[in-house]
């Protein structure tokens, strides 16, 4: 069934297991070696389900010294790492291989220090995402990107993936709040990056390492920075007949000089799949919804809401509701939040996440209609709309192998058209296994061998997660 | 010699010549800045001022893309008419070093140079969403796009930004862009001492009304007392109910109007007060906002410095005689107990040539440093030795 093609493993490590697996023993305690086979089948693959692979062992190091040995031994040993954080990544970007060892950060998730005067947390990597902003929020502070998978994905994982979220409009993501990691590098050295203060010395490998997919390093600590919570945060859902008067509207409120917090898209199938499941009130009659937030101060925020308001309506809004209290903005969000959970409980889905030029938004919708009718499949779009970020969710039957192939190929037909309108393969998912053949429609040769060529400067053995982000052919040293 | 190529082709044709003949080229904006970096080494340069012009704007989407010899004044005029801005506040370092000329847009993404507005909304870097450039063996790169969201592949934006050209000859830089604030002010508390000045930043930065600039001049700069300022920007309505918040929040301060107020952020974000005629060896140090005034303690225990803080405290800018080493040692020593890292921005070609100009960087690191620079320029062609030497 699978499309994309894994690497043949390497019959030399495969056939000397047991003595790589003697030689991290050695290393790390029973209680962070995994090796037998029950076991390392919960790591076989990440939130890509289609494809999995049996790893050779995971290794759960508790420190960076750990890791550092870890990482030195395989190195030496010719053995290739591929990195994890919590295995939610949906491009497959944590998926092992036959002849790799999975080095997870799980035993690595302790707050070390929270400075407010400074707006800093320096964690250990394997720290979840929400549990910073857990941490902190008692005292007015959250760590801003907030990708869906919050609640499970780690923080070294959002480096590896540079993840978003919904509100980056206005808070930026993972690159743009990270100001200090300690990496470990493929031979096991131990280097700091940055650290709490702003803009790291020489070259800006904090903007490298960010997003390179567990390609450059392993990271085991990171310095992030803390925002003060907004005095108060209110959405307003907007109901319009069609998908071209909900981007016009987009448009004419960033026209306006107003930049909300977050500004969301769904479409009539997203809107009839998120009512069912989350009884949320969203209009059944609507071809298209936004949901826009603003923060600020009570009279603040309701200045800014008579604005959007009077935008919308101009915009031909038909359904137009605002919260008026904190339990009616948690219905408002409730059926968004759970648009991935109840489009997964009406069927299998591959989600893509390719940025678009927002003035491209409704064609790219439209056409993305039409290349997944042609496939004889359903789809769903769900996205932030106010940085062209889609996010569509093509419905097929994972048991029917067919089917499965349509979806992909339904997908990367998407894709490409991201691409050909001006803009990207992913916007926050990353590359990882189930972009990386599309990448020659986003880049020459020569930006590919570019790419390939820094990454080399950091493991010019390709051990690091080999199989990810760059086609396995034509690939340059 | 000075090439002058009108387009990347021409400057994909001078690089592969260059590196044919082995003759290093120096990068070349509109020059303003000639004196940021260790002194140039190469017989030849290379002017971007011929590769002119805005190659797109998109207002609905806040996006532009400009050719790397654009002059900045015609970017932010173009951008005006829109009510839009670069986010960053991008800084004229004419003042400073005295020098005449348009400033680039180029050189802003080439150098990362950010004002005031860095710690509400990024730096130049954060602002830099696509780029092209030519890398040392004469090839046209493009990485990233003109999309805020963009994780596809590695992200040579990043590492373009702050490489001062040794990474590649920029040729085309895409920034992402904020509408202006309708208008501004800037509450003012007079006579703080370092630490308490700090600490008040602090507070405030850490409140919810999204404060935009916050430094702290000491006594001597640009006024007889010190001052602590604090930047509010947004609807007219909001800068009002935020300026009244803050000045409960910090206990009082005098408020400046939108056009005063822009002023004087213009002075702080371009080190104005340490402009030309004054000719003092100037550094420019970033470190952990509760820890500058410990910084300032250390250096000055050696002998006289003038300095000011903006970033929270996060950025110190210190004024220093330009004479040996421009107290690199003192300055360096002290950053090696409080963290961050110092850059000498101005001092004489003589004194830059002797010294550290930027931060050195640990072993792993400068490891690091010379594999990317040899995977991008593998023989060095491009701006070399202008941060370290040999890279």
């Amino acid at each position: 069934m699978s499309a994309i093609a894994f690497p043949l493993p390497d019959p030399k490590i495969l056939g000397r297991r047991d003595q790589i697996v003697a030689g991290l023993a050695a290393l790390v305690p029973p209680e962070c070696l995994v090796v037998s086979e029950d076991e390392r089948r919960a790591f076989e693959t990440d939130a890509l389900t289609a494809y999995r692979r049996l790893p050779l062992a995971v290794v759960l190091p508790r420190s960076t010294e750990e890791t550092s040995k870890v990482m030195a031994y395989l190195h030496q040993e010719g053995v290739k790492v591929v990195p994890r954080g919590a295995g939610t990544s949906l491009s497959g970007g944590a998926i092992p291989q036959e002849d790799a060892v999975v080095i997870g950060v799980s035993k690595m998730s302790k707050i070390l220090e929270v400075d407010y005067a400074d707006r800093i947390a320096r964690v250990q990597a394997g720290v979840t995402n929400l549990g910073i902003s857990n941490e902190v929020a008692a005292d007015g502070f959250f760590y801003a990107p907030d990708p869906s998978s919050q609640l499970a994905c780690t923080i070294a994982g959002n480096i590896g993936m540079n993840s978003g979220g919904a509100h980056c409009l206005k808070y930026g993501v993972t690159t743009n709040n990270v100001l200090g990691v300690k990496m470990v590098l493929v031979d096991g050295t131990i280097v700091d990056i940055g650290g709490d203060w702003l803009d790291a010395a020489g070259y800006d490998f904090l903007g490298l390492i960010t997003g390179s997919e567990g390609q450059l390093g392993i990271v085991t600590e990171a310095t992030v920075r803390l925002l003060r919570q907004a005095e108060g945060a209110r959405p307003v859902l907007f109901g319009f007949a069609t998908p071209e008067e909900a981007a016009a509207c987009v448009s004419d409120i960033i026209g306006h000089g107003i930049i909300p917090v977050a500004i969301e898209f769904m479409d009539k199938l997203a809107i009839e799949i998120c009512e069912a499941f989350a009884h949320a009130g969203y209009p059944l009659d609507a071809g298209a919804l936004l949901i826009v937030e603003v923060e600020g101060s009570d009279e603040e925020m309701e200045t800014q809401l008579k604005k959007i308001v009077a935008i919308a309506q101009k915009n031909n809004v038909k359904t137009v509701r605002e919260s008026q209290s904190a339990m009616e903005a948690a219905r408002i969000w409730k059926g968004r939040k759970s648009a991935f959970g109840a489009t997964g409980r009406v069927a299998d889905y591959i989600c893509m996440d390719g940025t678009v030029p927002t003035s491209q938004l409704c064609h790219v919708l439209d056409e993305t209609y039409r290349i997944v009718d042609r496939y004889g499949l359903r789809v769903a779009n769900v996205f932030h709309a106010g940085d062209g970020n889609m996010h569509p969710l093509i419905m097929y039957n994972v048991n029917d192998p067919a089917e499965q192939e349509k979806a992909e190929k339904a997908g990367e037909d998407v894709l490409k058209l991201c691409v050909d309108v001006g803009g990207c393969l992913t916007g926050e998912h990353g590359v990882g296994i189930e972009k990386r053949d599309l990448m020659p429609r986003q880049f020459n040769t020569a930006d590919l061998h570019q790419q390939m060529r820094v990454r080399a400067a950091f493991d010019d053995q390709w051990l690091l997660n080999p199989a990810k982000v760059f086609p396995l052919e034509g690939r340059a040293a | 010699m000075t090439h002058q190529p009108a387009t990347e082709s021409d400057l994909c044709a001078i690089v592969a010549d260059a590196r044919a003949k082995k003759t290093p080229l120096a990068i070349e904006g509109g020059g303003t800045r000639a004196g940021l970096g260790r002194p140039s080494q190469t017989a030849d340069t290379v002017s971007m001022r011929g590769l002119d012009g805005i190659v797109f704007y998109e207002p609905a989407e806040m996006v532009i893309c400009a050719r790397a010899g654009t002059p900045l004044a015609d970017i932010e005029a173009l951008l005006a008419e829109r009510n839009q801005i670069l986010p960053f506040e991008p800084p004229d370092h004419r003042r400073l070093y005295g020098s005449s000329g348009a400033p680039t847009i180029g050189a802003i993404a080439a150098c990362n140079l950010s004002g005031s507005r860095r710690i509400s909304v990024g730096a130049a870097r954060d602002g830099l969403i696509g780029v092209r450039f030519v890398n040392g063996a004469g090839e046209a790169i493009k990485s990233g796009g003109r999309v805020m969201k963009n994780v596809t592949g590695l992200d040579l934006v990043k590492l373009s930004a702050g490489a001062h050209g040794t990474l590649g000859a920029l040729t085309e830089v895409t920034f992402k862009l904020l509408p202006k604030p309708e208008t501004s002010a800037t509450l003012v508390l007079d006579g703080l001492d370092d630490a308490r000045a700090i600490a008040a930043l602090s507070q405030a930065l850490g409140s919810p009304f999204e404060v935009s600039g916050a430094a702290h001049l000491p006594a001597g700069v640009g006024a007889d007392t010190a001052r602590t300022l604090l930047r509010i920007e947004n609807f007219a309505a909001s800068v009002a109910y935020r300026i009244d918040e803050l000045r409960k929040l910090v206990s009082g301060g005098a408020v400046i109007d939108d056009a005063a107020s822009c002023a004087l952020w213009r002075d702080v974000s371009e080190c104005a007060f340490f402009g030309a005629p004054d000719n003092r060896a100037i550094w420019r140090v970033s470190t952990a906002p509760s820890r500058a005034p410990d910084l300032v303690r250390l250096i000055q225990r050696n002998g006289a410095v003038a300095h000011f803080y903006d970033w929270g405290g996060g950025l110190v800018w210190l004024a220093v005689d330009a004479t040996g080493e421009a107290r690199a040692k003192d300055i360096r020593a002290a950053v090696a107990v409080t963290g961050g890292h110092a850059t000498l921005v101005r001092a004489p070609d003589e004194v830059r040539a002797h010294t550290q100009v930027f931060q050195p960087l640990s072993d792993p690191l400068m490891k690091l440093t010379r594999g990317v620079k040899a995977s991008i320029d593998p023989d060095g062609i491009l701006n070399p030795g202008r941060m370290y030497a040999g890279i």
